[in-house]
């Protein structure tokens, strides 16, 4: 190799270093970090972190009901979220793909609730949901639905789909605009071919709309899961991860692990084994979504 | 090509040096005049400011006061500052007992025995005797405490608090009861709230989403039927929470629950819409802090209430309320300026500054010969600070995992869920778990 090959190589590494250096301090070593913190008792203020080995994992894993209730919480609430809240994004994305009167106004009230804050979310519902002054209430009992009013987020049976719509409405904004993006790629000329060949509209969805989808339904369902799964500010702002334990969510968890308890070593276990079950999950989907491209 | 690269170079040197910085940046706090104050109380910023104007008209000391709020942003901020070693001069602790020892354990914070046991110039008692006693004690590690801290007082409370109920005197007039009568007794407050609810008017409110809010009504209602004694007891292992007198403190949240006392809500609510809730008279009776004097003015100039300790269910032991100091501040060990640290808290404490405090803030001083310029319903809530215990004062601690399973537990008795014996069982279970896994 002469000075100038190496000069050449030499100049490349030199213009990807700064992209690795941030990448090194900001993402590797905080990651790395994590691991190291799970397998001590670090309280988050002492410089000493006693080592304690696989302990907090196997606390963890073995003797810890309430995390595992709140992953259960966790997935019905994406349950729910790629469910109603995906259906909702795509249906409003093909009425905003057709030349309607307003288009672009709508677009913008659809995208408006993803742009707030989820704490100022959470407050507004707590007011729409209030037991004794809230709009819900007062609504239900307008249109003679008063036997159904109650204190939605501090009702067991309640709170946590009570929670759910308000994570939903908050996030179908994303989902419409990727699958409306998603529909505007399709190229037109395929839908007036199918129409010459006398294809309803059903048949046009089957056949063209969802096969051309599927790359951007695969995109949103893995952001609706990892966005879902680490629902955090909606649950502070309005139960707190009550009553009881109804509306614990793993984030809540780590939280209450880190700041109530002081327990910085144990709540980067929670944060692995929770980092991990994502990651599984974005893995499987992708598989199956792979076999389904196959298909 | 050639220039390119050596533009590029240069720059990210530069930007690697600058980022590279936080040693020289540590360097520039040390070697800074001013003093540093770090804290969290929004609520008491402008008061804060002034005084502190006034602290450098009178000693040429430069102070620089920082606030960073909420107080979970601060106490984050706090615990990240420990560990690169970028500690201001004095801050605040949020936490508990043993997040504080933690603290001094680490060597962040500095033993204030010495100072506060000197007098100064004409003074004619010891610093330490201007404060309350029950004050000054939620910074202090006795002898043999459980954390192994060398014993003394470890912080200086800017201003006092008690937890206790309020209630709204003219929605008590408009049920027909005597304003100038509230409940002494848990059967004088379920006869109450039964008239309450006879004429149409709301009950009880509290943040119990914030469930150290419960935490700290059911402990007066332990304390006050088994006494203290017991009661640490319990957090030593010695006693179960199967105890019947453990499932006679939950079952008044049971009975809290039958009787519909709540207001619709309050198991999840804050404390800042619980507090909204009572100033807007939705609901006749709150438990809240004495910081509330200074909210309810704000959200509602008007209201007519005054604080009462929540009512006592037996006669065998005084009923005991939370409280102490309010807000503490500390001094770091570390520091350069210590010195200069001390005398600016020791001015902040006078007589003067904590009246002007007091005054401006609606919060209770934490000297002794400030409370003469208090309000009469702040007032109110000083009568029984010598009534008042904290868990920081008490010598023996529950674990977080029982404090938050007990908490929990009360919130499934309040949405009824679960059966006061069904919680005790739980948090028993809890309990076990947890000493067993100490014992290891």
């Amino acid at each position: 190799m002469n000075f100038q090959k190496i000069r050449t190589l030499l100049g490349g590494y030199l213009f990807i270093l700064p992209a690795f250096l941030f990448f090194i301090i900001f993402s590797a070593y905080p990651f790395f970090k994590v691991f190291q913190l799970s397998t001590t008792s670090w309280d988050g203020i002492s410089p000493v972190a006693p080592f304690v080995g696989l302990d907090n994992f196997k606390d963890l894993l073995m003797d810890n009901p309430v995390f595992w209730h709140s992953m259960k919480n966790a997935f019905y609430v994406t349950f729910l979220a790629l469910v109603v809240q995906n259906s909702l994004a795509l249906l409003l994305a093909f009425l905003c793909d057709r030349d309607i009167r307003g288009g672009n106004v709508y677009r913008v009230i659809f995208y408006l609730p993803p742009v707030l804050s989820g704490i100022v979310v959470g407050l507004i519902w707590n007011w729409i949901y209030d037991g004794n002054y809230g709009l819900l209430n007062h609504f239900l009992t307008f249109i003679g639905l008063g036997n159904l009013t109650r204190a939605w987020l501090s009702d067991p049976q309640t709170a946590l789909i009570s929670v759910s719509v308000i994570h939903m409405w908050k996030g179908f904004g994303w989902g419409f605009v990727i699958l409306l993006a998603g529909l505007q790629s399709i190229p037109r000329e395929l839908y007036e071919a199918a129409r010459v060949d006398g294809a309803n509209s059903w048949i046009v969805f089957k056949r063209i709309t969802a096969p051309l989808m599927i790359p951007v339904f695969i995109l949103v369902s893995i952001l609706t899961i990892l966005g879902t799964m680490q629902i955090f500010d909606i649950i502070i702002s309005t139960t707190g991860g009550g009553p009881g334990y109804h509306t614990e969510v793993p984030i809540t968890r780590i939280v209450a692990m880190m700041i109530g308890s002081s327990k910085f070593g144990y709540a980067c276990a929670m944060g692995v084994v929770f980092g991990l079950i994502l990651l599984a999950i974005s893995m499987i989907q992708i598989r199956v979504s792979k076999m389904m491209r196959q298909v | 090509m050639k220039t390119y690269l050596r533009f590029f170079m240069v720059s990210f040197l530069a930007l690697a040096l600058t980022g590279c910085s936080g040693e020289s940046h540590k360097q520039k706090n040390l070697n800074s005049k001013s003093i540093t104050v770090w804290h969290w109380m929004s609520d008491r910023e402008d008061a804060l400011n002034e005084l502190v104007n006034r602290f450098e008209n009178e000693t040429q000391v430069k102070v620089k006061l920082e606030l960073f709020a909420p107080s979970e942003a601060y106490a984050q901020r706090v615990k990240a500052s420990a560990q690169t070693g970028t500690l201001p001069d004095i801050y605040g602790i949020l936490g508990e007992k043993r997040d504080f020892a933690s603290f001094i354990r680490s060597g962040y914070v500095k033993n204030l025995n010495e100072e506060l046991s000197a007098k100064l110039g004409n003074e004619t008692d010891v610093w330490k005797n201007s404060f309350f006693a029950k004050a000054l004690a939620v910074n202090e590690f006795a002898q043999g405490n459980e954390f192994g801290i060398e014993p003394g007082i470890y912080g200086i409370p800017l201003d006092a608090s008690t937890i206790q109920m309020v209630y709204n005197k003219k929605l008590y007039a408009k049920a027909g009861l005597d304003p100038n009568n509230p409940p002494r007794t848990w059967d004088e407050f379920i006869e109450h709230n039964r008239a309450l609810k006879k004429s149409g008017l709301p009950g009880f409110v509290s943040g119990f989403g914030e469930i150290w809010m419960i935490d700290a009504l059911a402990s007066n209602w332990a304390m006050n039927i088994m006494g203290e004694k017991k009661v640490f007891a319990t957090y030593e292992g010695k006693v179960s929470y199967n105890d019947p007198d453990w499932i006679k403190v939950l079952s008044l949240f049971k009975q809290m629950a039958d009787e519909k006392i709540l207001v619709e809500g309050a198991v999840t609510m804050v404390n800042k819409t619980a507090e909204q809730t009572f100033a807007n008279e939705r609901a006749t009776y709150a438990f809240n802090g004495s910081w509330c004097v200074n909210v309810y003015k704000g959200m509602n100039p008007g209201l007519e209430y005054a604080p009462i300790p929540p009512p006592a269910v037996s006669s065998a032991y005084p009923i005991r309320v939370w409280g102490g100091a309010g807000g503490s501040l500390v001094v770091n060990n570390g520091s350069p300026r210590r010195d200069g640290a001390v005398t600016f808290l020791r001015w902040l404490t006078a007589e003067k500054q904590q009246s002007y405090l007091s005054q401006a803030t609606e919060n209770l001083p934490s000297v002794k010969a400030s409370l003469q310029h208090i309000s009469p319903i702040l007032s109110g809530f000083a009568d029984d600070m010598d009534n008042a215990t904290h868990p920081n004062v008490y010598p023996v601690h529950e674990y977080p995992e029982v404090t938050e399973a007990f908490n929990k537990g009360i919130q499934s008795i309040l949405i009824g869920e679960k059966t006061p014996d069904e919680v005790a069982q739980n948090v028993q279970k809890t309990k076990e778990k947890e000493l067993a896994k100490n014992a290891k």
